[in-house]
């Protein structure tokens, strides 16, 4: 073999020589169990009978996976595995923290909800075009996303999640979602182009792409590279992949026009890998540029939040207004963001959970209110309360929590928020966040008072029942939502946990470089 | 005016003895050819990438002169079931290193002595042949999408 002729010094300073425990495989397990998925069920495709019965344990398996790496994590702190021995700078790790496996195991919850529902959702046809292959690699490319400790590697990841996305958008090839598609893909593309080259001129500055070397590395280059550049470029990036204000556009032309689940899930899950991005590269990696920008962060976040609410407020059709909740979101978000500190980050943190859940299940739950209401439209659609007083519960348990009322989910990371804003001494934003919070709700009692509590101008109503494969995953996603606002405490703990990771990377590091960082 | 039976105006041009006779020789040659390209690409210039294009290039030609679906018939698997297969190969490749204790994708070498030859295997050539698989279906797919006429 090649390596014996050289000296063991010199290969350790290259080269990873000890032997990997079997739990810190969980590591690279979920985009690896995703991809190896994706490949059989695109060899199966044409076994349709199969790919349900393949499909769904095996996203059973990947909370399974994910579930496990989030206690490793816990257990252990940051988990690092380098990818065939080779150290950074030279080699791609995959580090995963508290933050990066929460965002994974969630992610993992969301895409079984999405898998079961779309048993119901997505018919043969579009079954044959690809439905689960697609899900599996892109779900692969989200996990990856929130697990890797390289910076380019990470754009790679967001490349296969945007390539497997552009496969379900446009499942069936209706006009309409072809349409969507392009804004969608034309968009997607500047904004990760953009990524990239902020990628280039970091590898330029610091010469490497490892994250924990670039938080290193970091303080002590800010005053000779053009750092405030290079994270307007980075800010740029993610703000238009998460649709943040004025480069959002390309969500409300785009996410009406796909299956239901499939928009359920890019609500879900694809935004809040623009919003990990941003946390992950400009509060862990870039904090001090994170600093001096957080005003302009600020301003952004107020104009999302307000725009996104009352373009909810105006949109005759529920697919949209969930379309513009999903932009308030991201503002309350960002708004974590730009306060920077700990407090707020975790809040953060918690809430792009919590909205990664109850987004999914909203987009769910206007399914089957157009299922059995016929029309996504408030014009037509009336009398649900009295077709299915089941669903009208989930309907307003989820009207709650994405309003930010108690008892469910959405509740504590905003009035945590709420009070960050205040101690930051920005009462501003904290208004901005209620009055948000308070036309989000006139949106979401105007659609509850139209499309469930109206009597149908014909008077009569035929009860209409829910299939298992919404029933099942919707009420799951409701009674999470709901759990997790009773009783908020464990995740509260992650999250303060997670964020203080984030800001204070030392564990991060250490876990990268076990001997301490290596001087440039 | 069209005296062969299989052309259209925009075919006609392919469309001569000499390139229907020479063309499956030719796309065995190239198939043989990607495969050495393949095998030799560890140690020297090549490797699957370019190896899968040489052997998409040779299923092209096949389908500029023979038709698409001589070539769907030849190929036995649908081209995106070939691309899977590399996906598959690929990831496997990383996994085999769970079994020897080592990070994920790591070099894995075993010299077998095969007929009284020292063979090389190893994890990256397993990965290199996915990713001839992988770029070898794919790129097949979208040539015969785009050579596929109503008629064939």
């Amino acid at each position: 073999m090649a390596t014996s002729s050289i000296p063991l010094e010199a290969l350790e300073k290259s080269m990873t020589l000890a032997s990997v425990p079997a739990a810190h495989w969980l590591v690279i397990a979920p985009p690896v169990w995703c991809l190896l998925l994706g490949a059989i069920l695109i060899m199966t495709r044409k076994r349709m009978d199969l790919q349900a019965w393949l499909a769904i344990p095996a996203l059973a398996g990947l909370v399974l996976i994910d579930a496990g790496l989030l206690a490793a994590v816990i257990r252990e702190g940051p988990i690092t595995m380098v990818m065939g021995r080779w150290l950074p700078p030279f080699g791609i790790a995959f580090t995963v923290d508290p933050t990066g496996a929460l965002f994974n195991l969630t992610a993992g919850i969301a895409a079984l909800a999405g898998g079961i529902a779309a048993l119901g959702d997505i018919d043969r046809t579009r079954r044959a075009y690809g439905f689960f292959p697609f899900l599996f690699l892109m779900v692969g490319g989200v996990s990856g996303a929130f697990l890797t400790g390289d910076i380019f590697n990470l754009y790679v990841w967001f490349e296969v999640l945007l390539i497997s996305s552009f496969g379900l958008i446009i499942l069936g090839s209706e006009r309409e979602q072809l349409d969507g598609a392009t804004k969608y893909a034309i968009l997607n593309l500047i904004g990760t182009t953009l990524f990239l080259i902020a990628v280039g001129i970091l590898y330029a500055v610091f010469g490497t792409l490892n994250m924990a070397d670039i938080a290193a590395r970091a303080p002590t280059l800010g005053a000779s590279a053009p750092m405030m550049t290079l994270s307007l470029v980075f800010i740029t990036a993610f703000l238009m992949k998460a649709a943040a204000f004025p480069v959002n556009s390309w969500l409300p032309a785009s996410y009406h026009t796909p299956r239901i689940v499939v928009a359920g899930l890019f609500a879900g899950l694809l935004t809040k890998v623009g919003v990990y991005a941003l946390i992950r590269v400009m509060v862990m990696l870039l904090p001090q540029e994170a600093n001096a920008y957080s005003t302009l962060i600020g301003v952004i976040a107020a104009l999302t939040m307000i725009t996104g609410a009352l373009g909810a407020l105006a949109q005759a059709d529920l697919r949209r207004m969930l379309g513009y909740m999903v932009i308030t979101g991201i503002g309350i978000m960002l708004a974590g963001i730009s306060f920077g500190a700990q407090t707020a980050i975790s809040a953060t943190l918690f809430y792009a959970l919590h909205s990664m859940i109850v987004m999914l299940a909203l987009y769910l739950m206007v399914g089957v209110a157009g299922r059995m209401g016929g029309s996504f439209s408030l014009h037509d659609l009336s009398g649900l309360y009295a077709k299915s007083p089941l669903l009208s519960a989930i309907a307003l348990a989820l009207f709650f929590s994405v309003s930010g009322l108690p008892p469910f989910s959405g509740f504590w990371p905003k009035a945590m928020l709420i009070k960050a804003a205040f101690d930051f001494g920005a009462w501003w934003q904290g208004a901005v966040i209620l009055v948000s919070g308070l036309l989000t709700t006139i949106a979401a009692t105007r659609a509850f008072a139209l499309g469930w509590w109206r009597m149908p101008a014909s008077g009569t109503v035929e009860p209409a029942r829910m299939l298992a494969s919404e029933l099942i995953p919707l009420s799951a996603l409701t009674l999470l939502s709901l759990g997790i606002g009773l009783y908020p405490e464990p995740l509260l703990a992650l999250a303060q946990t997670a964020a203080a990771g984030l800001l204070e990377p030392t564990a991060y590091l250490h876990s990268v470089f076990p001997q301490g960082a290596p001087t440039p | 005016m069209d005296t062969s039976g299989t052309g259209r105006s925009a075919r006609r041009g392919m469309d001569t003895l000499i390139f229907r006779t020479m063309a499956p020789y030719l796309t065995a040659l190239m198939v043989l050819f990607s495969v050495f390209v393949l095998l030799r690409g560890h140690n020297e210039p090549g490797g699957g990438f370019i190896g899968g294009l040489i052997a998409a290039s040779a299923f092209a030609i096949l389908g500029i002169a023979s038709g698409v679906s001589a070539v769907r018939r030849a190929l036995w698997f649908d081209p995106i079931t070939i691309a899977a297969a590399g996906l598959a190969a690929s990831a496997l490749a990383g996994i085999v290193s769970l079994f020897a204790d080592v990070p994920f994708m790591t070099a894995l070498w075993v010299f077998p002595n095969i007929f009284g030859t020292e063979v090389a295997l190893s994890t990256p050539m397993l990965f290199d042949i996915g990713v001839y698989l992988v770029v070898t279906g794919a790129i097949t797919a979208i040539a015969l999408a785009l050579e596929e006429r109503e008629d064939d």
